[in-house]
């Protein structure tokens, strides 16, 4: 059954990519973006990565979306054709990489196969080890935030990287003076529905967010998937309430020292375990009990990890939405 | 006895849901016009979420499970229609109008 359920996504997949490629209507083309992502994360579920799939639900089908959309507003909604001429290159590389990917499928393992040469490596040893460990279920976790812990302080320095990229590109002054001020804010103002219901659901959604960033050690969650609720949450306010109040109540300063007070935690705790004696990133040494210690140390890196992730996808947004779109001539 | 009624009456709202999210489906893609089609896929929100969520939690019994339902109901009854009014008012503002017409022949303008 789960089987069948499956296939039926991953033709919905390819039918979604199909039409996203098809397409030359950007708005259409976001949506149905987003609506990959959600099969996207589906999939994962199927799969069991809940954890992946929450990412992928709040991020992929989320966020993202929003951001496209506001990036949107900026440019054209229309896509520009391409050249005659380069249109055969793309068939060449897309001919070449799927007959090398055909390929690679046949020595590919069966779904669940025990003797996969993934599950020989490594990952014995981390289901084996991380109940006596870390004294927590959720192996996930543990590999994410212990023992691959420098692939993770790498990839936030990457989200740090991003957002400070897009700082770069999108929030160079353009001048000064009041024709550069942000308009008054219109919000959705007139709409009483959407601000009553949005109301209603910003705590909520907040609330979660933090049960998903502390409960990373029990159930599927942690610092990624809760920066990306919470970074929601902010966004939905902004929609609702306009720029301008958004940024008054969180600012552009609160968000960047976020991006950067997260990484630097991350960072802070790979530095202290070294100066206590051990290892960068080894958690042991921070306390007197080596698995309470490697809990507080995954408890804080996550938070670090929340905040930068959080940071950064409201400072992108941000980036986006405070800027004046562009008059096209037709 | 009790017992299987519950079951019955679960299995036969999880039919209807079934039906309304078909139904809403083939609305979708039956109808003229945005707004009507937006009328055919609301029923997909409000409908089939109540009967759907309704049978799961009668099969579910008193368990922790019925009030993770019952709480995604809610939050999908008030996003579900807020989402729909607020595509419509979207579609209105950026110059949509209904078609003032029900004779499918007459040709007319979408916008202003």
């Amino acid at each position: 059954m789960t089987i069948v359920f499956a296939l039926f996504l991953l033709t919905l997949l390819v039918v979604t990519a199909l039409a996203i490629v098809r397409t030359k209507n950007l708005f259409v083309a976001t949506m149905l973006l987003s609506i990959f992502s959600l099969l996207m994360a589906v999939n994962f579920f199927i799969l069991d990565a809940a954890d992946v799939a929450l990412t992928e639900a709040a991020v992929g089908a989320g966020v993202t979306t929003v951001i496209f959309l506001s990036a949107l507003r900026l440019t054209s909604q229309f896509e520009r054709g391409t050249l005659a001429s380069s249109r055969w290159i793309a068939v060449i590389v897309v001919v070449i990489t799927t007959v090398l990917l055909i390929i690679g499928t046949i020595n590919t393992p069966n779904l669940g196969d025990p003797n996969a040469p993934v599950h020989q490596h490594v990952a014995p040893f981390y289901l084996e080890n991380t109940e006596a460990l870390m004294g927590f279920p959720n192996v996930v976790t543990a590999v994410l935030s212990s023992f691959r812990g420098y692939d993770t302080l790498g990839e936030v320095f990457v989200v740090f990287i991003a957002a400070v990229g897009v700082m770069f590109i999108l929030d160079a002054r353009q001048g000064t003076g009041p024709e550069y001020e942000l308009p008054v804010d219109k919000g959705l103002k007139h709409h009483l529905i959407p601000r009553a219901v949005g109301g209603l659901l910003i705590p909520f959604m907040l609330l979660f967010g933090l049960y998903v960033q502390f409960h990373g050690e029990y159930g599927p969650g942690g610092g990624f998937q809760a920066g990306a609720i919470v970074a929601t949450a902010f966004i939905l306010y902004a929609i609702l309430e306009g720029e301008r109040t958004a940024l008054k109540a969180f600012s552009r300063n609160a968000q960047m020292a976020l991006i950067i007070g997260g990484s630097t935690l991350y960072g802070a705790v790979g530095v202290v375990c070294m100066l206590k004696g051990g290892t960068f990133l080894d958690y042991s040494v921070l306390m007197e009990d080596p698995v309470i210690a490697r809990q507080v140390g995954i408890i804080i890196i996550e938070l670090g990890v929340g905040m930068a992730v959080c940071g950064a996808l409201l400072s992108i947004f941000h980036s986006f939405a405070a800027r004046k779109p562009v008059e096209h001539a037709k | 006895m009790i017992d299987v009624a519950i079951e019955w009456l679960g299995n036969t709202l999880l039919i209807v849901g079934a039906a309304s999210v078909l139904i809403g489906g083939i609305g979708v893609i039956r109808m003229p016009d945005l707004y009507s089609r937006m009328h055919a896929s609301s029923l997909t929100d409000t409908m089939a979420t109540l009967a759907l969520f309704s049978g799961l939690m009668l099969h579910s019994g008193f368990t922790l499970a019925t009030i993770k339902l019952m709480a995604i109901m809610a939050f999908l009854l008030l996003t579900g229609p807020t989402a729909t009014y607020a595509l419509a008012n979207a579609a209105f503002r950026s110059g949509i109008q209904p078609p003032r017409s029900t004779n499918t022949n007459n040709e007319e303008k979408s916008a202003p």
